[in-house]
């Protein structure tokens, strides 16, 4: 399917984006721009305990404020929901125990938001408060009460043990061991739009209408289904342009449930949408995750085994958890070869928000880990942190011990190129005092090899429609949610069938209209949506190619089509429009349509777990820090960031290079001053100003390069860029810091205080170290052990 | 969407008339000029006025008049760019032309006020809540139910019962002074009109604040601000020095403000070094300018005058940072300072 | 009486003041637009709810990220933090009025150019920043840049583009004036 490059005429090409006109005109209708005639206003009471039991909801005196149309409560809605099969764990409304401060217990629809508001102050809700369990050393500590009442122990929502390889035999052979401790504070995706959803309920159809700022229709979709007890062909899920979701509107949420039910029993439509606080409580942000990591080395730097241990934070519902878990273990081998692996993990419930899928999902945190290590185990070897690195890096075609199927790879490249463009070699032990560069790889998949749901169905289909007038019209249930997925789409479609991108009109993520795709998440859009797209355009050129064969007389191999034109390659003077050629066919055959679709190779790993990890292709990132630390202050300062990624193709260099400097700014954020804190079992700042991230004037510049590697199972052998660029980010700056400084911060963010903190300690002569002092004492159940590939056997 | 609670709203012509509704409505009655402190706190209900008496349509109250040699005059709606972007501000009063500039956002400096900002409600992190929050967490001393200002207006608001959440056993709320114009016009001098029903005072900006986050201001209610005035400049060299995370929208969490006059051979003459963001009002630091009053700025004597300020700094946990490291900052950033003023050529 | 402007009666409902709706006339974009608002109604809802002029954004309501930014005698404001009532009579600009006659503002043209805008959300008000920098300072260094639009914030582009964009414009703009 891949061509050369030099044939392409839309692709490669730095094009702008099909929906920028109207987004900087403030045209585009994002779901809070949306107002139906007769529509009303929703706002939903939150829970003000951590853990409590509900005895009793009076509701009576809000029902009777002036302009309340409507109140429901749990009761309401009874039926549980949650993202995973395995997490259906959720109500839309809680009912008889609430697990957060800030969980949705009593939702109104009034004519106007203040009635709503005020509604909400008459309502009477009488708690039973409960323990809370407020970290992971309380949730594997407190037995009862249980959080949930399913899960392998007290407050344990899953645990993980598995071995691959000969984990004992492995560190037997190293000449080095190392054990170090790591802990990743949780932030949250803060996306600029508040979440928002507009339910109309059409009583003469018994049919339900949702336009909501969701980044997975299709899941909204299964989820309405559900709870509300109605069959699927009577709920329309619209996605209406997002504003910013990083994971963050991922899953099914309480706001678009109760609007349905709220629509339902008034019949009328009506609007939800979140304030900043309660997007904090929706949050489904990183969990924090404390690791254990024990890595063995040869004298020359070769990774022997790895032991890797993470405990996850998960808050209060499983949401993404069940997969989170797995992915703070599973790509570990996939940027390096380490022959001998057990991987151990535990996701413990507590009373704070849920965790869930933030970009790079829980692929950051190990990474930061691993490449903290990596520089410690350079230096207790004497070897350089980039010599051992190269040691054990994978290469293309590699099989993982954890049976990942790696195609290209651009790590060595990506390593080369970021090296040479920070000037690594004349900087790394030669910056004066305060300075410092770091270096850190990192790899991400791109789209889940399995779906949420295991199914054999397609996981992306494409519809595409040829107008007479030369039109083509493609149908996608992908959303974009500022990724570009739409421009991806229109590119990707003009490309096959030889017009401009601004001839492809889009028709995106509405149940009723498009073809399903299972949402944006998991860097899967380009990847899957793509091949879709090349598929349906694929099979919507060949009536048309063959209708102009036969009127330019030439055989239909010989045909290619750009610019709207349809040409003989060998005499490029005979040729046809689009247009006409559309026209032709369409007499020749009728109507021109075609749908496409991908369903990813099946996954090779048999293992409990195996389907965590397992991708069409990965994508690899490397990153160069330079910062300028003030050993008064503690403040560090990222004074550039240089990143090469391994994108495969860029399909619009432009865009790909806008996703890698969004995913480095948010990559900056998480390492020098995002958190996600609580204090006295509250969300210690939910709002904008005092969740810090970054400004214009902390953003430093950034130098993007990208490698192409031509994935022979990417469309046009493209990759993913949106999430992978985000890992290496953070641990090239705690990299860097040491570097600056001689200083270990072993716990993200980095802030002033703990640079100041170890600086005292290396002054004192102790470790000079800010970090966790351990893990908690848990014995994990014996590992599965896990037959290797071959190509790992001995 | 967060929004306003119902209120009446007036646009009294001159001071005398608002001043008039002030006391004739009393707490129910405020004011507002930038509206960026109050419509916030409106949302999150700590305030539920039922009057705001809007200072807009009042002439001359934003203007800006006088020299550095006789001295400035800001009118108190003058906002903080035009304060920071003052010609004379900038050249003869560099550390206010700072710390007015530091204030929030561009945008916000738009629209806030220099009066607003000297009047600015004292911050903490368990008080600039929602009303959810703070419900969540049983309320505190300075906003003790949901109530919200005026119903919670009287002097014994501190008898609530309602504990301070940030130092539980203390009589007094521990609400941060967060302005950083106020450190800065302590420094340089500057004093400020008040107009009442019963007739008006000029005061010391210094004087304008009680050391308690609830009563954080000295003056009546039925007080307004009209007007500071900055003496002459008299060759005084001043800076200001603000601790936050971020470079815009942060609060001050410490603000260093130092002003000082050298003779000719460098000896200083007068120096003032006020610190806000640490207490519920400004501090003004007696043993550091005790230090440097008489002496050359030289490195010792910038080093001692800072590690003098470590003691005083009192900062509690209830902003952005470490009370610890505020603390620790404190010096440094006073250092700092007094190190850029050393270099700075004489002012003229 | 000595007051003027918008002045609300009152009754008293649930403890609060239900203010009855005042006229106002507010001029948006070149055109003039009445509408009956109640005093605490800001200028966001105002543009949103009243006027369907949705373009303008919002993120917290209470001046802590810029998205709701718009332009007043060209200077910008936060539209969440403002009356409607305290505006009247003052030259009102949003995102929708910076197209002319349909013709993009070279603003837009080169936030579109230079992809500038991912999700979209924040960009109405970056655009509007930008604007008012450009229209004091015909050619911006990359700081006054930052400072300029560090009141707005974004969590897609990572700022980058959006600098680049102002850049382009300003020498865009210069080069057509030589």
């Amino acid at each position: 399917m891949a061509k050369a490059k030099s044939e392409f005429s839309v692709i490669g090409k730095s094009l702008p984006r099909v929906d920028a006109g109207d987004k900087c005109t403030g045209r585009t209708k994002y779901a809070d721009d949306l107002r139906l005639p007769r529509m009303v206003y929703g706002k939903i009471l939150p829970s003000i305990h951590p853990h409590a039991l509900i005895k009793k909801i009076d509701v009576s005196r809000a029902e009777k404020l002036p302009g309340v149309l409507g109140v429901i409560t749990g009761r309401d809605l009874p039926i549980q929901f949650g993202i995973m099969p395995t997490s259906q764990d959720e109500h839309a409304l809680a009912l008889d125990r609430v697990r957060y401060v800030g969980e949705p217990v009593v939702a109104v629809a009034a004519l106007d938001e203040e009635t709503a508001e005020e509604a909400l102050l008459l309502i009477d809700v009488q708690y039973e408060p409960l323990k809370a369990v407020m970290s992971l050393e309380d949730a594997i500590n407190i037995k009862e009460p249980r959080i949930h009442d399913y899960g392998p122990e007290g407050n344990l929502h899953k645990i993980v043990s598995i071995d691959f390889g000969d984990v004992d035999g492995g560190f037997g052979e190293a000449d080095h061991i190392r054990e170090d401790v790591y802990f990743y504070q949780g932030n949250t995706h803060l996306p600029m739009e508040q979440h928002s959803a507009v339910a109309s309920w059409n009583p003469s159809e018994e049919k339900m209408t949702i336009w909501s700022a969701t980044q997975t229709p299709h899941y909204v979709h299964r989820a309405l289904a559900k709870v509300l007890e109605l069959p699927d062909h009577k709920i329309r899920v619209v996605a209406a342009p997002v504003g910013g979701g990083f994971g963050g509107k991922d899953d099914p949420f309480s706001h678009e449930i109760c609007a349905c039910k709220l629509s339902m029993l008034i019949g009328r439509p009506i609007k939800i949408t979140l304030t900043r606080e309660e997007v904090f409580y929706a949050h489904r942000g990183r969990h924090p995750v404390l690791m254990w990591v024990k890595t063995g080395v040869t004298k020359d730097g070769k990774i022997t085994a790895m032991h890797f241990k993470s405990f996850l934070d998960g808050g209060a519902y499983g949401s993404y958890g069940p997969a989170s878990i797995y992915y703070t273990g599973a790509l570990q081998t996939v940027t390096y070869k380490i022959p001998n692996y057990r991987f151990q993990a535990i996701r413990a419930f507590t009373n704070k928000p849920a965790c869930g899928p933030k970009r790079a999902h829980g692929t950051p945190q190990p990474r930061f880990a691993i490449e903290r290590q990596l520089d410690r185990l350079a230096e207790d070897l004497k070897l350089d942190p980039i010599a051992i690195r190269q040691k054990n890096m994978t290469g293309p075609n590699h099989v993982t011990v954890n049976w990942l199927k790696i195609n290209s790879n651009g790590s060595k490249e990506c390593t080369e190129e970021v090296l040479k463009a920070s000037g690594w070699k004349t900087k790394f032990g030669k910056l004066p005092k305060g300075k410092g560069i770091g270096f850190a790889l990192s790899t991400y998949i791109c789209g889940a090899g399995l779906p949420i749901y295991w199914n054999e169905l397609p996981q992306s289909e494409v519809q595409i429609q040829v107008d007479r007038s030369g039109l083509v019209t493609a149908f996608s249930g992908a959303i974009d949610i500022g990724q570009g997925s739409n421009t991806v789409l229109a590119s990707l479609v003009a490309e096959v069938l030889g017009l401009y991108q601004t001839d492809v009109s889009l028709v995106t993520a509405d149940t009723d209209l498009t073809p399903i795709d299972l949402g944006t998440y998991s860097s899967r859009v380009t990847m899957m949506m793509g091949h879709a797209a090349i598929d349906a355009a694929m099979k919507v050129r060949e009536p048309i190619f063959e209708a102009a064969a036969e009127e330019m007389d030439v055989s239909i191999e010989k045909l290619e089509a750009r610019d709207r034109v349809i040409f003989d390659k060998e005499n490029p003077e005979n040729k046809l429009s689009f247009k006409d050629a559309a026209q032709l066919a369409e007499a020749k055959f009728g109507p021109i349509g075609a749908v496409g679709s991908y369903k990813p190779a099946p996954k090779i790993g048999q293992y409990k777990g195996s389907g965590v990890g397992p991708s069409p292709a990965y994508s690899f990132s490397t990153c160069v820090a330079e910062v300028d630390c003030d050993a008064e202050t503690g403040e560090v300062k990222v004074e550039k960031i240089w990143i090469a990624h391994d994108i495969g193709r860029a399909l619009n260099p432009l865009s790909v290079i806008g996703q890698v400097e969004g995913s480095v700014y948010m990559g900056l954020g998480e390492v020098l001053m995002e958190e996600q804190d609580f204090r006295k079992n509250l969300h210690k700042i939910p709002s904008l100003l005092d969740y810090k991230s970054l400004t214009f004037k902390e953003m430093p510049p950034v130098e993007t390069i990208l490698v192409e590697t031509d994935e022979p199972n990417g469309p046009f052998g493209a990759k993913e860029a949106g999430q992978g660029p985000l890992s290496p980010v953070i641990p090239a700056v705690a990299n860097a810091v040491y570097n600056a400084l001689g200083i270990h911060i072993d716990e993200i963010p980095i802030t002033p205080e703990k640079v100041l903190k170890a600086l005292e300690e290396k002054k004192k002569g102790n470790p000079p170290r800010v970090g966790p002092k351990g893990i908690p004492s848990y014995n994990f159940p014996e590992p599965v052990k896990v037959e290797v590939p071959a190509e790992w056997k001995r | 969407m967060l929004r306003l609670p119902k209120f009446q709203y007036l646009t009294p012509q001159n001071i005398n008339d608002a001043c008039k509704i002030l006391a004739d409505q009393g707490p129910a009655a405020m004011i507002v000029a930038g509206g960026t402190d109050i419509y916030p706190k409106m949302k999150r209900r700590q305030f539920l006025p039922k009057t705001l008496i809007g200072l807009r349509k009042i002439d001359d109250l934003d203007r800006i008049s006088g020299s550095a040699k006789s001295g400035l005059t800001l009118g108190a709606s003058a906002t903080l760019t035009e304060v920071s972007s003052h010609s004379v501000v900038q050249e003869s009063y560099a550390g206010l032309a700072k710390a007015a500039g530091a204030v929030s956002t561009p945008i916000l400096r738009n629209m806030g006020t220099i009066g607003g900002n000297l009047c600015l409600d004292t911050r903490c992190n368990y008080y600039d809540q929602t009303h959810h929050w703070r419900q969540a967490i049983g309320w505190c001393m300075k906003a003790p139910s949901g109530k919200g200002w005026p119903v919670l207006q009287d002097s014994k608001l501190n008898q609530s019962g309602v504990p301070c959440r940030v130092a539980p056993g203390s009589s007094r709320c521990w609400a941060v002074s967060s302005t950083d114009s106020a450190p800065m016009l302590i420094a340089l001098g500057a004093k400020l009109k008040l107009i009442g029903s019963k007739g008006e005072r000029v005061i010391s900006v210094k004087d304008l604040y009680n050391d308690d986050g609830m009563f954080y201001l000295s003056k009546a209610h039925d007080e307004i601000l009209t007007e500071i005035q900055l003496p002459p400049s008299d060759g005084i060299k001043s800076t200001y020095w603000k601790l936050r995370r971020r470079e815009s929208f942060d609060f001050p969490v410490l603000g260093v403000a130092v002003a000082l006059k050298q003779a000719k051979d460098g000896t200083v003459e007068h120096a003032k070094v006020v610190l806000g963001g640490i207490g519920s009002c400004p501090f003004e630091m007696a043993e550091a300018q005790n230090i440097l009053t008489g002496k050359r700025l030289t490195e010792n004597q910038i080093e001692a005058a800072s590690q003098s300020v470590f003691n005083p700094a009192r900062p509690l946990d209830n902003t952005d940072f470490h009370l610890f490291y505020r603390k620790r900052m404190a010096p440094v950033y006073l250092k700092r300072a007094l190190t850029e003023l050393a270099t700075m050529g004489s002012n003229v | 009486m000595f007051y003027t402007g918008a002045v609300g009666t009152a009754k008293t409902k649930g403890g609060l003041l239900e203010s009855q709706k005042t006229l106002i006339t507010l001029q948006i974009n070149g055109e003039r637009y009445e509408v009956a608002v109640t005093v605490n109604k800001t200028l966001l809802e105002i543009l949103r709810e009243d006027l369907d002029l949705t373009g303008t954004k919002h993120g917290c309501e209470v001046g802590e990220c810029g998205t709701c930014t718009v332009l007043i005698n060209d200077q910008p404001i936060l539209s969440c933090l403002t009356l409607g009532v305290e505006i009247q009579g003052q030259k009102i600009t949003t995102i929708e009025g910076l197209e002319q006659n349909g013709k993009l503002h070279p603003i837009q043209q080169a936030f579109i150019e230079l992809q500038a805008a991912q999700c979209g959300y924040c960009t109405p008000g970056m655009l509007l920043s930008s604007k008012a920098l450009l229209d004091e300072n015909k050619n911006p260094s990359q700081d006054e840049i930052k400072e300029a639009l560090s009141g707005n914030l974004c969590r897609c582009t990572g700022y980058w583009k959006i600098i680049e964009a102002v850049e382009l414009t300003a020498s865009r703009l210069g080069a057509s004036k030589e």
